[in-house]
């Protein structure tokens, strides 16, 4: 379970965060939703330890990790992706996954044996592969898929590391529109099936409604409302931070 | 290096170390004077000395990690000039011919050693280092450094601690820097500082940029096109330096992947014909 309680963030006469508070159950899937500025970034980059807060508690399994290094949070299983993909380029799709399994079993330091002869690990690596539809780029390099499969990469490696708690920002961004369900579909079924809690930043509010359990709405560094799509929807003021006023009707 | 994504001005160091490291094993205990010990010396000191300088050259990236890397390098040299009264100053080391585990080659002139026994023992040196070389890209280890080249960012967040590992790569490169130094030493029979001046260390780059950078075997091109085109350009025309400049030049401008790099993507373009490929070796 990830607890957040009270956690202010700014930078420099910046207010970003203004006192959060929330938690998120094993195996929960839950959205994070705001419009741009909203701290939404800033919010996953503190639980990931990118950034510190300048004061509040966040607690993992009941274990302060406040201060906790990103390194230290990652051995403890919190694992993100970026808004941007980062990806191993030159190295193979197949390389990709298998570099987090690596490093994931402690087996990064081995030389001599060429990473080809660990069968396990990379029968694990192809596993992944197949669950998310990667399989047939395996010795394509990170760099030569398209921009949908860099990104459905990006969350394979991030799921690869088999962590308690996952955070996903925009694991849709750059991926075309038709392609966004099959996408979540891959995504949601692979973290489903290992009871991974997720946060996922998502803009797409049929895909919130579709694959989130819980959402939450994040206004000028403050959560707005936190429950079931449908209920978080109908709330006026969520619909006018989120579509302003003008589309009130339409939706 | 180039796995780690990084560019050292100051290999010469650890060349020099190694090649110091039996250097002063035959002035000082010249009744030691063997080949394995001289080597096994030359390895244990360039670990000593990439580790130390490694240690603080991994705390920069790009240029900065560059230019610290080549100061620490005139470091060395420095110290290897104004030492004299231990290290020959710039007089510099005679090397003598070494035993070969028990074996003596006695009486043997040193062309002679060099062109018979000691030939081969160079080759299986150079085997065994490329066999050794060929096996880390391809580890996890391997892989895990490529992976901090690709994308600092990504291997943090994979869980990989990416000072140390380039930290570690830094080692490895020493390491079999100083093994090339102490190989040479026995050649030339003579060592003097200048082997870890920015001059030589800078020989290192560009025969790593001449033959590509970007291909396994590149750098073993680029040394053998380096060092003929060098004894060519110094028996046409005392402007060699001229010659080599231009080529540098020409190098960076057309073949930024060097000569491996060419044949490379030369080879993808008739396979394949891909106007995209075309595009990215033109460019």
């Amino acid at each position: 379970m990830l607890e957040v309680s009270e956690i202010v963030k700014s930078f420099g006469m910046t207010r970003v965060i203004l006192g959060v508070s929330f938690t998120i159950e094993p195996g929960e899937i839950v959205s994070l939703v705001g419009p741009n500025g909203a701290g939404k970034t800033t919010l996953i980059n503190l639980i990931s330890g990118h950034l510190f807060p300048d004061s509040g508690r966040i607690a993992l399994s009941g274990k302060d990790i406040t201060s906790a290094s990103p390194y230290r949070r990652i051995k403890r299983g919190i694992v993100r992706n970026f808004q941007v993909t980062q990806l191993f380029e030159e190295l193979t799709v197949l390389d990709n996954v298998r570099n987090c399994i690596f490093s994931r079993n402690g087996q990064l330091r081995r030389f001599l044996r060429p990473a080809d002869s660990y069968k396990e690990a990379t029968g694990e690596a192809m596993e992944i592969l197949e669950l998310f539809n990667l399989a047939q780029f395996r010795d394509e390099t990170g760099g030569g898929l398209s921009e949908g499969d860099k990104k459905v990469l990006d969350t394979a490696m991030a799921f690869a590391l088999k962590s308690q708690f996952l955070l996903l920002d925009e694991p849709t961004s750059g991926v075309a529109t038709a392609d966004k369900f099959k996408v979540m579909d891959i995504i949601i079924d692979a973290i489903k099936d290992t009871g991974t809690a997720t946060l996922i930043i998502e803009h797409d509010m049929d895909i919130v409604r579709d694959y989130t359990q819980r959402v939450m709405v994040l206004n000028q560094g403050l959560i707005l409302a936190n429950g079931t799509p449908d209920d978080v929807m109908s709330d006026k003021e969520v619909q006018e931070t989120l579509f302003g006023v003008s589309n009130q009707d339409a939706s | 290096m180039r796995y780690c994504g990084l560019l050292s001005f100051g290999h010469g160091a650890y060349f020099a170390t190694g090649a110091y490291s039996v250097g002063l094993l035959c002035m000082y205990f010249p009744e030691h004077f063997s080949f394995e010990l001289a080597i096994a010396a030359a390895l244990a000191s360039s670990f000593v000395v990439s580790a130390l300088f490694g240690f603080l050259c991994v705390r920069n990236t790009r240029i900065f990690f560059s230019i610290l890397s080549l100061a620490l390098s005139m470091l060395i040299f420095a110290i290897l000039y104004k030492a004299y009264y231990y290290t020959g100053g710039s007089d510099g080391i005679r090397i003598a011919i070494p035993t070969f585990f028990g074996h003596e080659f006695e009486g043997m002139r040193r062309i002679h050693f060099l062109l018979g026994p000691y030939y081969y023992i160079l080759l299986g040196g150079f085997v065994i280092s490329v066999l050794l070389m060929l096996a880390i890209v391809n580890s996890p280890l391997g892989k895990a450094l490529q992976a901090t080249r690709d994308s600092e960012l990504r291997a943090e967040m994979i869980g990989i601690r990416v000072r140390r590992y380039r930290w570690y790569g830094f080692v490895i490169s020493g390491i079999f820097t100083g093994l090339a130094g102490a190989l040479w030493s026995f050649v030339n029979g003579h060592i003097t500082p200048e082997i870890s001046d920015w001059v030589f260390s800078g020989e290192i780059v560009y025969m790593v940029l001449l033959g590509g950078f970007m291909v396994f075997e590149g750098p073993i091109v680029g040394a053998l096109l380096f060092t003929y085109l060098k004894l060519y350009a110094i028996t046409v025309t005392e402007y060699w330096m001229l010659i080599i400049g231009g080529t540098l030049v020409f190098l960076v401008l057309l073949l930024p992947g060097g000569v491996t790099g060419g044949i490379q993507s030369l080879y993808r373009l008739l396979i394949r014909g891909s106007p995209e490929l075309r595009n990215s070796s033109e460019g």
